[in-house]
C-alpha cells in the first residue's frame, strides 16, 4: 500500500487531480452549510452579474443563485457518476467473468449481448431510456449503467481469458478448486488493476453523459444539477453568459480531475507501461 | 487462394455477423416500444391525443395488438423489414420519410468531423510522440486532456459566445441561410459556413481522444524489437518513424475510429441541438419535447444501422492495413 | 593486432540510478578476428546482451548508456562516432540476427520489402536489381521458393524460415561482422542444428566475424573458437574453446560447466514391474473443423495427440521429449486432466480417471500432480506463498492447522527458508518459485509426479539444482514421474525410460541408454544427431 503511494505521488499531476477532485466531494459535502436554501429558491434579482446583489457568481433568469446551484450540483454529478459506475462494473465483472472463464458457448452468447449493446449509440440510447422511463434520478443512474457496462465486461472478459490459461490457475484446477473460488479467489485479485483504471474514468464519462442529458432537458426536475443550469441558461446567452459558463467550468474541473486521478492510477497500478517513457 | 478473394470472403462474414445484431437492435426497440407508458398504439400514433379513436383501433388492428406478444413482434418485425416504423405525430408524417430528410445533414456533419478529428488526431499524437518529453509534447497533452474533460455542449456554447456574439464570424444555428435562396457554389460555401463552428466543437472530444491513442500507440511500438531491428539495418529515424512504427500504430486508432461512431451520433444530439443542425440529432431533441416516442425509436434504430456500416468500412480499411487479419 | 576486426577495451556500460547495480557490464575486453567466432556465454543478468547493443550503438538511451572504454573497428571508435557514421557501419558493415524473429521482423511489412530498406539506405541501386539480389539471398540462407517468401509476411513463415530470412538480411551487404544475440534460443534443436550450420557456412564464404550470445554451452563447443565467459557483467574467463571447456579456470565456469546435463546416460536403475498409470490410446484434437456459416475457411483440425499408450512404473521417471508441437505438453495436460481427451483411457488404480466428474475426481487428484514450466506464471502473485501451498491440502479435507505444519515442513523440504509462509511470490528468484511448485505439488502426498519442462526457463547453474531436488525427493517419497521436456541432455540424465513424440504420436519408447544409443526410428536419429556439443561431450 505505501509502495503503492509512493509510485502514485511519483505522478504530479496525479496528486493535482486527487487534490481537486477532494475539493469538489469536500464543497458537495458542505453544500447544505453554505447555502442552506433550496438551489431552487428563485429572488428579487435575476441576471446579476458576478459579484453583483451578492450573487459570487451571478444569478439566472429567475434570481436563482449560479454558485448555490453549482455547490448542490456536485453532490448530483458525483453521486450519479459514482453509483452507475458501481452497478456497471458489478454487472461487466459478472458478465465478463463468465464470459472469459468458461468460454465456449457461454462466452459467444454472453459477448454476442455485449456486442449488441457496444453497438447501439450509447448516448442515443441513454437519452431514450431516460424518455421512456420519465427523467429521474434513477432512470438516469440506469441509462447510464446500462451503457456503460458493456465496456467493464470486454475488459474483464479479456483478463480472464489471458489469465485462465496461466499456469498458476492451472495449478487451481489439479488441486480440485471449484470453478467459483478460482474465479473470485485467484483470478478476480489478478484482474483488479485495470478494473480500477477503467472504473475510476468511467466515473468522469458518467458525469458528462448525465450533464449531457441535464441539457437536453432530460434531468431529474427536482434535484439542482450543472447540466439542468446549463440547459436553462443556453437562452440567456446573449445577456448572462454566466449562468452556463460557471457550472461549465465545475464540470470541466471535476472530469479533469478524475481523469487524472485514472491516469495516476494506471501508472501506479501497471509498473510495467510506466517504465516506457 | 489470393488475398482479394479472402477480403471479399471476409467481409462477407462480418456482413452476415452484422444481421443478428441489428436483428437484436429492432427486438430491443420493439420490447422499448412496449415498456413506455400505454400500449404501443397510444406511443405510435403519438400521446398527444392528436389521433382520433377510430384511427387507433385502426392501427391497433394493423399491428395486431389483440394478439400475443410473439404474434405483435413478428408484425413488428415485418413492418420493419418493409421500412414501416409507423407515424411521427408531430410532423405527422411516416418517420421512415422524416428521418431520411434529416439523414444527409446529420452524414455531412458526421464526415467531416471523422476527417477532422481523425485527421489532427493523428498528426498531433505523431508530432507529440515525435518530440516526447518536449515542451511540444507536453502542449499537446495538456490540450487533449482538458478537451477530452470538457462537456460538449459547453464547448458550443462558448463557440457561440466567442465567435458568434462577440466577434459576429460565424452563424450560431442552422445549416444555411434560407432567405438568401443561395444556389450552386453560393450555397455550398453558406453551408460550409454553417458547418464550421458544429464540426469543430463535435471534433474537439475526438480529436483529443485519437490524439492521446495515437501518442500512445506510437510510444508503444517504439519499444518493439522491430524498430530495433529496424536501427541496427542502419535506417534513419525518419524511416523507422513514418515508414515502420506509423503503419502499426495506426492500427489500433483504425479500430478505434469504428468503436467511437456510436458515440459521435450521440455527439451529433447534442451538436446539433445546440446550432440548431437540421438533422438526425435535432430531430431526436424535437421529438423528446414533444414525446415523440416513436420517431425517437426511429432515429435510433437508424442510429444503429449506421454504426454496424460504419464498423464494415471500418473493418474493411482495417484489413488492407494489417496483412495478419486472416489470423484473427 | 593487425588482423582484429574489432577490439572493445575497458568497457563499462552503466545502468539508471536504482537499479539492482550501477554497470551493467564492467570494464570488458575482448577483440574479434576476421573468420572468428567468438561466443559470449552467460547466464541471464549477466550483461551479454547489452554488450551486443552497445556494439551497435543501440543502447535503449538515455538510461543506458557506453559510460567508459573504447569499441575499435578497424581503426575507428564507434563510441566516438557519430550517428550518421554509426548508421552507415549498422548493416553494412556490422549487422545484427535476433533471438526472437518473429517481433523482430515488422508483421505489416513484406520480407522483401524489409530486406530491400537495406540496399536502398546503404548503396545506389535500381529498383529492379535490389529485388534480384532480396531473392537471391533468400536462396542463398536456402528457403524453399524465394520469389514467393520475398512478398511473404513474417507470420506466414516458420520460426525457422524467418530466421533465415533474418540471416539474409544480415549478411546482404556482406558484413565484416555479424553479431547474433541467442539467434537459436527459441528455435527447436533440430532447426537450431541448421540455422548454426548455416551461418559457420556463410561466415566461412565471407570470412565475418560473428559475435555469438548465447546461454547454452552445447552450442559454444560446436561453433566457438574462441570464448568469454560473462558473470554479472564481467568477463571472468577467455581463452580457446578448448582450453575454456575442457580446462576451466574460473571457480563460475567450472561450475557452468560441470552444472551442463551430460548426454551419456546415467545408469539404468532397477525397474519395478508394477504399473501405477497406464495410458491407453488417448487421442486429443482441438478444432471442428467447421466454419461461419459456410463462409471463410473452416477452422485447422489439429490433432494434437494421436492414439498414445504409455505406462509407467512406480518409482520410475518416464520421459516425455519432443520438439514443440509434438503434442507432449498436451498429453501431460490430459494425464493430470486440465484437458479432457477425445477418447482412450487413463487408468490410476484401476480406475479410468475420464470416467470420473469433476466432483468424482477430486480424491483422485491428490495422486496425481503437476509441477509446471513456468516459475513466473505458475504462482498466483497476489496468494502468499504459505497459502499456495497449503490450499491444497485444505482443499482435499485437511484442516487449518494440519495444513499449515505440513506446509512449513514442505517448505523445508525443497530447500525454502520457514520464513517464505508469510512472503507474496515475487520476492523469491525463478529457481526459488519453481522450489514453491514443488512443494505445492507435494503437499497432496502425491503417487505421481507429471513434471511439465520443469526447468527449461531456468539457467544452467538452477537448472542442475532443481534436478537435484527432483531427483532427491523422487527417492525419498516413492514418486513415479512423467518428466516432459524438449532437452535431451535433461532427459538423459533425469529419466529412465524415454518415450519421443513427434505429430502427436510416440515413434519411439525405450530405456533411456538404449534410445542413446541404439535409436530405432530415423526420428530419434535426428534428435539426438541435432543435439548441439556433443564432440564436446565427456
Amino acid at each position: 500500500m505505501n509502495s503503492f503511494w509512493n509510485r502514485f505521488s511519483r505522478n504530479k499531476s496525479a496528486v493535482l487531480g486527487l487534490f481537486i477532485l477532494g475539493l469538489v466531494v469536500f464543497m458537495a459535502s458542505i453544500a447544505g452549510l453554505i447555502y442552506p436554501d433550496d438551489p431552487f429558491l428563485y429572488s428579487r434579482f435575476p441576471l446579476s452579474g458576478p459579484g453583483v446583489n451578492g450573487f459570487l457568481l451571478g444569478s439566472d433568469s429567475i434570481g436563482r443563485d449560479v454558485a448555490s446551484g453549482i455547490a448542490h450540483g456536485a453532490k448530483t454529478s458525483l453521486l450519479i457518476g459514482l453509483i452507475a459506475t458501481l452497478a456497471a462494473v458489478f454487472i461487466g465483472v459478472i458478465f465478463g467473468a463468465f464470459a472469459g472463464y468458461y468460454g465456449g458457448l457461454v462466452d459467444d452468447v454472453l459477448m454476442r449481448i455485449t456486442e449488441v449493446f457496444q453497438t447501439i449509440p450509447s448516448f442515443v440510447f441513454a437519452i431514450l431510456l431516460v424518455a421512456i422511463m420519465k427523467p429521474s434520478i434513477e432512470s438516469v443512474v440506469i441509462a447510464i449503467t446500462v451503457v456503460s457496462w458493456p465496456a467493464v465486461a470486454r475488459l474483464v472478459r479479456g483478463e480472464f481469458l489471458a489469465l485462465k490459461n496461466r499456469e498458476f490457475v492451472q495449478a487451481c484446477h489439479t488441486l480440485g478448486m471449484g470453478d467459483v473460488r478460482i474465479m473470485m479467489a485467484e483470478i478476480l485479485p489478478n484482474c483488479l488493476s485495470p478494473i480500477i483504471v477503467i472504473g475510476s474514468l468511467m466515473v468522469a464519462t458518467a458525469i458528462l453523459i448525465e450533464s449531457g442529458l441535464a441539457f437536453l432537458g432530460l434531468g431529474d426536475p427536482n434535484v439542482m444539477s450543472w447540466g439542468f443550469q446549463i440547459s436553462d441558461g443556453r437562452s440567456m446567452l446573449r445577456v448572462a453568459w454566466w449562468i452556463c459558463t460557471f457550472p461549465g467550468i465545475a464540470i470541466l474541473i471535476t472530469v479533469l480531475a478524475i481523469n487524472l486521478v485514472g491516469e495516476g492510477l494506471n501508472d501506479a497500478l501497471n509498473p510495467r507501461l510506466r517504465e516506457r517513457n | 487462394m489470393n488475398r482479394s478473394s479472402k477480403i471479399l470472403r471476409y467481409v462477407a462474414k462480418r456482413l452476415i455477423q452484422g444481421i443478428p445484431i441489428i436483428l437484436a437492435i429492432v427486438v430491443m426497440n420493439f420490447f422499448l416500444l412496449n415498456l413506455a407508458e400505454g400500449d404501443a398504439v397510444d406511443v405510435l400514433a403519438g400521446e398527444a391525443g392528436s389521433a382520433t379513436p377510430e384511427y387507433m383501433e385502426e392501427m391497433r388492428k394493423k399491428f395486431g395488438l389483440d394478439k400475443p406478444l410473439p404474434v405483435q413482434l413478428a408484425v413488428y418485425l415485418k413492418n420493419v423489414v418493409q421500412l414501416d416504423l409507423g407515424r411521427s405525430h408531430r410532423h405527422d408524417m411516416p418517420v421512415t420519410e422524416l428521418i431520411v430528410d434529416r439523414l444527409w445533414p446529420t452524414l455531412l456533419l458526421m464526415t467531416s468531423t471523422i476527417m477532422l478529428a481523425v485527421g489532427f488526431g493523428i498528426l498531433l499524437g505523431l508530432f507529440a510522440a515525435i518530440n516526447l518529453n518536449t515542451w511540444k509534447d507536453a502542449m499537446i497533452s495538456v490540450f487533449a486532456l482538458i478537451t477530452y474533460a470538457t462537456p460538449l455542449f459547453w464547448v458550443g456554447l462558448m463557440m457561440i459566445i466567442l465567435f458568434s456574439i462577440k466577434n459576429d464570424w460565424f452563424p450560431t444555428s442552422g445549416m444555411e441561410n434560407s432567405a438568401a435562396f443561395y444556389e450552386g457554389f453560393d450555397r455550398v460555401k453558406d453551408i460550409a459556413h454553417h458547418l464550421v463552428l458544429p464540426t469543430i466543437t463535435l471534433s474537439l472530444f475526438y480529436l483529443a481522444l485519437y490524439t492521446r491513442m495515437m501518442r500512445a500507440s506510437m510510444l508503444e511500438q517504439y519499444g518493439q524489437d522491430y524498430v530495433i531491428t529496424a536501427r541496427a539495418k542502419g535506417l534513419t529515424e525518419r524511416r523507422i518513424t513514418f515508414v515502420h512504427v506509423l503503419r502499426n500504430a495506426l492500427l489500433p486508432v483504425v479500430t478505434m475510429a469504428g468503436v467511437q461512431v456510436g458515440a459521435l451520433i450521440g455527439g451529433s444530439v447534442i451538436v446539433e441541438s445546440v446550432f440548431a443542425w437540421p438533422g438526425l440529432g435535432m430531430l431526436a431533441f424535437e421529438s423528446l419535447f414533444a414525446r415523440d416516442l416513436n420517431l425517437l425509436l426511429g432515429i435510433f434504430l437508424l442510429s444503429s444501422v449506421l454504426v454496424v456500416a460504419v464498423n464494415l468500412v471500418v473493418d474493411i480499411i482495417y484489413c488492407f492495413l494489417d496483412p495478419r487479419i486472416e489470423v484473427n | 593486432m593487425t588482423n582484429t576486426l574489432l577490439t572493445i577495451s575497458n568497457l563499462d556500460i552503466s545502468l539508471p540510478e536504482g537499479s539492482e547495480r550501477s554497470l551493467a557490464v564492467e570494464n570488458l575486453c575482448v577483440d574479434l578476428a576476421p573468420g572468428e567466432t567468438l561466443c559470449i556465454v552467460g547466464e541471464s543478468g549477466s550483461g551479454k546482451s547489452l554488450t551486443a547493443r552497445a556494439l551497435m550503438g543501440l543502447l535503449p538511451a538515455p538510461h543506458v548508456r557506453v559510460s567508459k572504454g573504447s569499441i575499435n573497428f578497424c581503426g575507428e571508435d564507434l563510441i566516438q562516432a557519430s550517428e550518421r557514421r554509426l548508421r552507415e557501419i549498422r548493416g553494412s558493415e556490422i549487422s545484427m540476427i535476433f533471438q526472437e524473429p518473429m517481433t523482430a521482423l515488422n508483421p505489416v511489412m513484406t520480407i522483401g520489402t524489409q530486406i530491400d530498406e537495406i540496399f536502398r539506405y546503404h548503396v545506389a541501386m535500381p529498383a529492379k536489381e535490389r529485388r534480384q539480389r532480396a531473392i537471391q539471398l533468400l536462396e542463398d540462407v536456402q528457403l524453399p521458393d524465394p520469389e514467393k517468401i520475398v512478398s511473404a509476411y513474417p507470420h506466414e513463415l516458420s520460426g525457422g524460415q524467418r530466421q533465415r530470412a533474418m540471416i539474409a538480411m544480415a549478411l546482404s551487404l556482406e558484413p565484416k561482422i555479424i553479431i547474433a544475440d541467442e539467434p537459436t534460443t527459441a528455435l527447436d534443436v533440430t532447426t537450431q542444428a541448421q540455422i548454426l550450420k548455416l551461418i559457420s557456412d556463410m561466415q566461412a564464404l565471407h570470412k565475418t566475424g560473428v559475435l555469438f550470445i548465447t546461454h547454452d554451452f552445447g552450442v559454444v563447443a560446436d561453433i566457438a573458437d574462441r570464448v568469454a565467459v560473462m558473470q554479472n557483467g564481467r568477463v571472468v574467463e577467455t581463452g580457446s574453446v578448448d582450453e575454456v571447456l575442457n580446462r576451466p579456470e574460473h571457480d563460475y565456469t567450472k561450475k557452468l560447466i560441470s552444472s551442463v546435463p551430460s548426454l551419456i546416460p546415467r545408469p539404468p536403475r532397477t525397474r519395478s514391474a508394477d504399473v501405477v498409470l497406464a495410458v491407453q490410446n488417448v487421442q486429443k484434437t482441438f478444432g471442428d473443423g467447421k466454419s461461419f456459416f459456410g463462409f471463410g475457411k473452416p477452422n485447422r483440425v489439429v490433432h494434437a495427440v494421436k492414439n498414445v499408450s504409455l505406462e509407467l512404473c512406480r518409482g520410475e521417471t518416464l520421459g516425455v521429449v519432443g520438439e514443440s508441437g509434438s503434442g507432449k505438453s498436451t498429453l501431460a495436460r490430459c494425464i493430470i486432466r486440465l484437458l479432457e481427451n477425445d477418447s482412450g483411457k487413463i487408468m490410476l488404480d484401476g480406475i479410468n480417471l475420464c470416467d470420473l466428474n469433476r466432483k468424482e475426481m477430486r480424491p483422485w487428484r491428490a495422486k496425481i500432480q503437476m509441477i509446471f514450466q513456468d516459475p513466473y506464471a505458475s504462482l498466483n502473485p497476489r496468494v502468499k506463498v504459505g497459502q499456495i501451498i497449503a490450499q491444497g491440502p485444505m482443499i482435499q479435507g485437511a484442516n487449518k492447522k494440519e495444513a499449515e505444519a505440513r506446509t512449513r515442513e514442505l517448505l523445508e523440504i525443497v530447500g525454502l527458508d520457514e520464513r517464505a509462509f508469510n512472503r507474496y511470490p515475487h520476492e523469491f528468484s525463478g529457481g526459488q518459485r519453481q522450489r514453491i511448485g514443488i512443494a505445492r505439488a507435494l503437499a497432496l502426498d502425491p503417487e505421481i509426479l507429471v513434471a511439465d519442462e520443469p526447468v527449461s526457463a531456468l539457467d544452467v547453474s538452477i537448472q542442475a539444482q532443481i534436478l537435484k531436488l527432483l531427483d532427491e525427493i523422487r527417492e525419498r517419497m516413492n514418486l513415479s514421474m512423467v518428466f516432459i521436456t524438449h532437452d535431451l541432455r535433461v532427459a538423459a540424465q533425469v529419466c529412465d525410460r524415454l518415450a519421443v513424440m513427434r505429430y502427436g504420436e510416440i515413434v519411439e519408447t525405450g530405456v533411456t541408454g538404449q534410445i542413446f544409443n541404439a535409436p530405432q526410428h530415423s526420428y530419434t536419429r535426428d534428435l539426438l544427431a541435432a543435439v548441439p556439443g556433443q564432440k564436446w561431450d565427456r
